[in-house]
Order: C-alpha cells, then structure tokens, then sequence
C-alpha cells in the first residue's frame, strides 16, 4: 500500500477531502449533505492518510486523540439543542440568526448541531478503525 | 419552560456521561462526578414525579413540532415512577461500583456507559414515539455491550456473543414490526396509532404486527421461551453491572409491553390467552431453572426470568385490577432485583464463593448485616407485610376472578418456588458453618477492605432495603399510585388527548 | 418494483436466519448484517415508493401538490443504519476477540456459560 503514486496522490487528496467534507457540512441544510456524510468523508481521508503513511503519522497529524472529538461533537450537539432553553422554547428547536454569515451563509443552531454530528462521526470513526487496525 | 422538564433526566444524564468522556483516563474525578451526578438525577426524578404524580400528563414536542409528525416526550404518572425508580437504583449502583469495579476496567470507560445507559432508560421512559423508543433502546443495548465485555475473561466474551445476537435479533424483529406498522397506519406517534390502528381494515396484519412486537420485547424482557440468553449471560459482569442489567434492562421490555399493549394493541380474547399462558409457563420454568442452581448468581438469573411472569400475567388479564397489580409489581420488582445482585456482590465479597455449596457463616459472622440482608429478601419472598406480598394479592386475586385457574396456579407455584430458592440461599450462605478453606489472592475480601469502603458497599444495599420497606409498610400510598397507573393504562384517551393538544 | 423489492427483502431475511443458524461465528455475524438490511429495504418498500418527486415546497408555493415521497422511512433507514453501523462494528470486534479467547469459530464449544460454576 506504500506505493509513491499513492503516498503523492494521498497528500493532495487530504486536504482536497477535509475541505471537501466542509462543504457537504455547510450545504447540507437544505440540499444534500450533512454533518454525518461530512464526518464520514473527514474520516476517509485520514483513513487514506493512514493507509499511505502509517497509523502513527496520522495520530500526530491529528494532535488530538479521536477519542476527545466524540465528547467535543456530542457537546456541541447537546448545546445545540438545549439553545432554546433560554429562549422558553422546546428542545431542539431551531434558532436563526438574523443576519447571514460571510461564507457560510445563513446560520442557524442546526449548524452548530451538524458541526457536533461532525466531530462526533469523525471521532467515532477514527475510534473505531485506529482500534482495529491497530489490534490487527 | 415547565415542559422543558420533561427532557431534563435524559439531559442530565447525557451532559454527565459527556463529562466524564473528557475525564476519560480519570477515575478519581469520573467517580465524584458520578456520585454527585446519580443524587441530581435522583432529585431531578423527584420533582418530575411531584410535577406530574396527581396532577395533568405533560407532554414535549421537540423542536415545537406538532403531534403526531414531531417526536413527542410524555410524562404521565407511569413514566416518572418509572424514571424515579430507575434513577434510585442507578444512584445506589453508582456508589456500589465505586469499590467493586476494578481500576482496569474503570478505564475503559465504565462511568460514561454507565450513563448513557441511563439515559437511554430516561429516554425510553419518556418518549411516545415508537421509533424514538427503537432508539432509546439501541442506546441501552450499546451501552449494556460495553458492561458485557468489560473485563474480557472466557466466560463474559461467551455471554456477550449470546446476549448481542439475542438482542440485536430482537431489535430487528422490532424494527420489523415498525415496518409494517407505519406501512399500515403510517405514523408512529403512539397516541396517534391508538386511533388509527382500528381503522385499518386488515386487521389480520394488525395482529401479526402485535405478535411481533410481543416477539421483540418478549426477548428483551426475557419471558417464555425467549429467555435463555438472560441466564447464560447476567451472571457474566461484574455484581453492579448485573445488578443494574438485573433490576432495569428487563423492566424496560416489560414497560414497553404496557405501554404498546395498553396504547396501540388492545389486546383481544387471543391475545390475552396467549400472553398469560407464556406467562404461566414464565413462572414455571424460571422457577424450575432456580431451583437446580447452585451457582448464586445465576440462580438469581433464573429468578428474574421467573419473576417477569408475574409482571406478564398481570398484563394479560387485562383489568385496572391486574395491570394495578403488574405496575406495583414492577415498582417492587426494579428495587429488589438490583438488591438482590448488590447482595450477592456482598455475600461474594465475605466468602469469594459464587458456589452457594462452598459458602457459609454470615450469619455467625456478621449478625448485623444479614438481618439487613434478610429484608430484601423477605420482601422478593413476599413476607407480609413487606413488599413483594402486596401486589401479589392483586394479582391472585384477579387472577380468581377473571377465573385464569392456569395462571393462578403458575403464580402459586412461582411464590413457593420463590420462597424454597431464597430459604436455600439463606441456609446455605448465612446459617451453614463455614469450613476453613484456603483464601483465594485475587480477591479482596470483605473484612480486608477499610471502613469507608465497607460503607461504600453496606450503604446502597441499604438505601434500596429502605425502599423496599417503604414500599412495604406504605403500601397504601404505592396502591394508590398503581391504581393511577392502571386506570391510565385502560383508559388511554387523557393520553391521546395530552399528546395530540385535544381538549376534553 | 415493488414485486422486486419484496422478494429481495424475502431474500435477506431468510438468508441472515440461515446464516444465522449455522454453526459458525463469522456467519452469525454475516447473516445478521444481511438481516438488518433486510429490515431497512422493508422500511423502504413499505413506506411506499414514489419516483421524482422529492417532498420540497418550491419558492412559489405554499404546499406540496403531486404525490410525493415520504421523507419519514428514509428518516428511519438513515437512523437504522447508523445505529446498525456501530452494531456491526461492535459484533466484529467482539468475533474477533471471541475467537482469540475462546479459540474456536464454533459455535457449539461455546457453552462454558453453562457449565462452568465458580464464575
């Protein structure tokens, strides 16, 4: 698997992949996509990485450990849904901001919800592939 | 904001587990933050209860979706008990495990499972979606994996496998069941299809669709002949894993029995013929797989197996009586099943014997302690006036009336059953003289350990034994509550008319 | 379609139940993946099946006009198959594990739960 060809194309592809996996978070509101493609995607590419580099560069190019996402995602979410709160609503239901944000567009606590969902899929994921192969 | 409470013990319960996921390596901390977090949920379930108990149904739509296309949350007098049972018992657990849990597999994250367990109780409690309930009860089987596993040794990676494939079979045939379900009726709200479902002109399907359901919860709830998985795997884990496994996972089949049964499929002349039959046959062969066991823990297996019958047949008969029966049944049930495998902790801990043959001398050794233990016993005995005795005269007696002779049988049986286990056990353990045997080293014994641990593990069996008394000698105020519960449970339409926002 | 569909659910289930009924660990787990995709095309199918047309109110109007498809099945698969995905992951650590354990892919040497009475 420790092909040039593959390592080469594996150092464009994660970025390429990362920045990609954005995107599908940011238009999934309303068009296909989401927080858990997004993560998926995310996860792909450090998969890729792994299988190109070795399970140990990826860890160090990771800095965090995929364990500490999942409780960072699954934060988020929570937050996300408990937002309403403040406001007297019900849980969960969706906040807007009044104005749109430069890039992403128009905002809302569903964002912040899928960025959980994001972070969490990725960490789970991870979790899960680095433990296999690792025990392998 | 009032309603905004109904969420609240799902949401302490996923903010804490979320907590201690940072505090990952941590035991210390994740064991104080337990402590704490298991008491705020107590008093969280408390005033939940107080809410709700006597007064109107609360429901949640989330994200101020309407009923039936949001996912609603209810809470009606039959959820909070169960949500303040369930966080009793887990509180007690909690500070059980403390001491009992070994360091190395605190680490693999026993603390944040422990959790998002309860959390998915919470949640199937509360919820009345019936896909939101496939979920909750995904969350409680993922969680009860990592318990299963936790440790690696032979015998819990055996049990494990058994215990996965059971359960994921029957959160398929459950799944299965939604499938069809909302093919005919198209929603999924529960209160929604309570009147949909007799509009359905295939009532033939409606029925295959209830005997899946029964199918699926019946393995979860482990009622004949779909319980062999529970004995060959509860004994497994350690003691407060079991227990916890012991005194909810299976409770939370037999409430979502009620729940579908009372709400969606009202059960009909076959339908209750055959659920008191697997009832009666619940009793008999739980009983009779007790009676040859001499392993401690999983005669106590066998016993909650037996014990679900009771819970069943009451479902089966069908009255405000019975059910009054079932549901106080099951208040009785949850607090003494988790005692009773925090006992065998304890009794496992003074003599590190799991064989009842090689056991003895409690009662010669510590006096105090086994009359404590002798309550809860009594009580799974149903020594009146203490609390298994009380809904059992409910349901003999209702099981005369409906003229159920066959159940009214299998429920004498499974009481004396019971009672000649648990005499047994007491013979065995507490009053037979302790032969002088080598002490095994990888045990820490019970008299080894410093006093606050001592008190650490005398403590919750204590608060639950407390419990049990008050259900016991207050068994005015629990018949009352059961009493609610049932009428509930026959007359649904207060319910239906809080999910959907009719008025009366 | 919907003929076919059936009969590829029909498939899946009796071809997990058979997997499952053998003998072997790593089929249990096979049969129970092809039994758990078996249940969400069954969601699909009988949710109903609607062909072009997504249920999205355009700018202009205010409710939706044709038949459109359900979003709720494809709601309940997306869940189902998430949940599926750590199932499976979980059941092939733990074959994994079993057979580094227990030494054997058999299921029938699987019974010291049974019998060994000390644990």
């Amino acid at each position: 698997m420790r092909h040039l060809t593959f390592r080469t194309a594996t150092t464009f592809l994660l970025p390429l992949l990362l920045l990609f996996s954005v995107f599908i978070l940011l238009r999934g509101h309303y068009l296909p996509g989401g927080g858990f493609v997004g993560g998926i995607i995310a996860a792909i590419a450090f998969v890729l990485h792994a299988f190109a580099f070795g399970l140990r560069h990826t860890r160090k190019l990771l800095r965090v450990s995929p364990m500490l996402l999942m409780p960072t995602g699954l934060a988020l979410a929570v937050l996300a849904a408990m937002l309403p709160f403040l406001q007297g609503l019900p849980i969960m239901t969706s906040l807007w901001l009044n104005e749109p944000l430069p890039v992403v567009g128009l905002a809302g606590s569903a964002l912040l919800f899928d960025a959980g969902v994001y972070l969490a899929v990725l960490g789970v994921a991870l979790t899960i592939i680095f433990t296999i192969s690792e025990s392998v | 904001m009032i309603t905004n409470l109904i969420i609240l013990p799902v949401l302490l319960q996923f903010s804490l587990a979320i907590i201690l996921l940072f505090f990952w390596k941590k035991i210390e901390i994740q064991k104080k933050l337990s402590i704490v977090g298991s008491i705020l949920s107590v008093i969280v379930a408390g005033t939940l209860f107080n809410t709700v108990y006597g007064s109107e149904i609360l429901t949640l739509q989330a994200g101020g979706w309407m009923a039936p296309f949001g996912i609603s949350f209810v809470a009606d007098a039959f959820s909070t008990t169960m949500i303040l049972l369930a966080s009793l018992s887990s509180a007690a657990v909690s500070m059980f495990s403390i001491v009992t849990i070994k360091k190395a597999r605190m680490k693999f994250g026993y603390f944040p499972s422990f959790h998002f367990l309860v959390m998915g109780l919470n949640g199937a409690f509360l919820t009345g979606d019936i896909f939101n309930l496939y979920v909750w009860f995904e969350v409680i089987i993922i969680s009860s994996f990592v318990f299963i596993t936790l440790g690696g040794k032979k015998v819990q990676i055996e049990g494990a496998v058994k215990y996965f494939t059971l359960n994921f079979l029957a959160s398929m045939v459950f799944l299965t069941a939604i499938a069809v379900l909302y093919g005919l009726a198209g929603s999924l709200n529960m209160a929604d299809l309570s009147g949909k479902i007799k509009s359905i002109e295939n009532q033939g399907l409606v029925q295959v669709t209830a005997i899946l359901f029964l199918v699926g919860f019946g393995i979860k709830s482990a009622i004949f002949p779909l319980y062999f998985w529970l004995p060959d795997s509860y004994h497994t884990p350690q003691a407060a894993i079991s227990s916890i496994f012991a005194g909810l996972l299976t409770k939370v089949g037999i409430y979502a029995l009620l729940r579908v049964f009372s709400l969606v499929f009202i059960p009909d002349e076959f339908m209750k013929t055959l659920v008191v039959i697997l009832a009666g046959l619940t009793l008999v062969s739980g009983g009779l797989g007790a009676l040859v066991q001499t392993n401690m823990r999983k005669m106590f297996s066998y016993l909650i197996v037996c014990h679900i019958g009771y819970m069943i047949g009451g479902l089966g008969m069908f009255t405000v009586a019975a059910l009054s029966g079932a549901v106080f049944y099951l208040i009785h049930d949850i607090i003494i099943k988790t005692n009773l495998f925090l006992i065998g902790g304890l009794v496992y801990k003074i003599n590190g014997e799991l064989n009842m043959k090689r056991m003895g001398g409690i009662y010669a050794n510590y006096p105090a302690l086994s009359l404590l233990i002798a309550v809860p016993l009594f009580s799974l005995v149903g020594v009146p006036p203490l609390s298994g005795f009380w809904p059992k005269i409910d349901l003999f007696a209702e099981s005369f009336t409906t003229s159920n002779y066959f159940l009214l049988g299998c429920f004498i049986f499974g009481s004396i059953i019971t009672l000649l286990v648990i005499t047994r056990f007491w013979s065995e353990a507490f009053w037979k003289k302790m032969e002088n045997r080598e002490r095994r080293p990888h045990i820490r014994y019970y008299d080894q350990a410093p006093a606050y641990e001592k008190a650490l593990l005398i403590i919750p069996i204590l608060f639950l034994s407390l419990i049990s008394l008050y259900i016991g000698i207050g068994a005015e105020n629990i018949f009352r509550l059961s009493d609610t519960i049932a009428t509930e449970l026959v007359d649904n339409s207060a319910y239906i008319n809080a999910v959907l926002g009719l008025s009366k | 379609m919907e003929i076919i569909l059936a009969f590829i659910v029909g498939l899946l289930y009796a071809a997990g139940i058979y997997l499952m009924l053998r003998r072997s660990l790593v089929k249990l787990v096979i049969g129970l993946v092809l039994l758990g995709n078996g249940v969400n095309l069954l969601i699909f199918l009988l949710g109903g099946l609607v062909r072009g047309n997504p249920p999205i109110i355009t700018g202009t109007e205010s409710v939706l006009g044709q038949i459109y498809a359900d979003p709720v099945p494809q709601a309940l698969i997306l869940t189902a198959i998430v949940i599926s995905f750590g199932l499976q992951s979980f059941a092939i650590v733990l074959i994994k594990r079993a057979y580094i354990v227990v030494n054997t892919d058999d299921l029938d040497k699987i019974h010291s739960t049974e019998e060994d009475d000390d644990y």
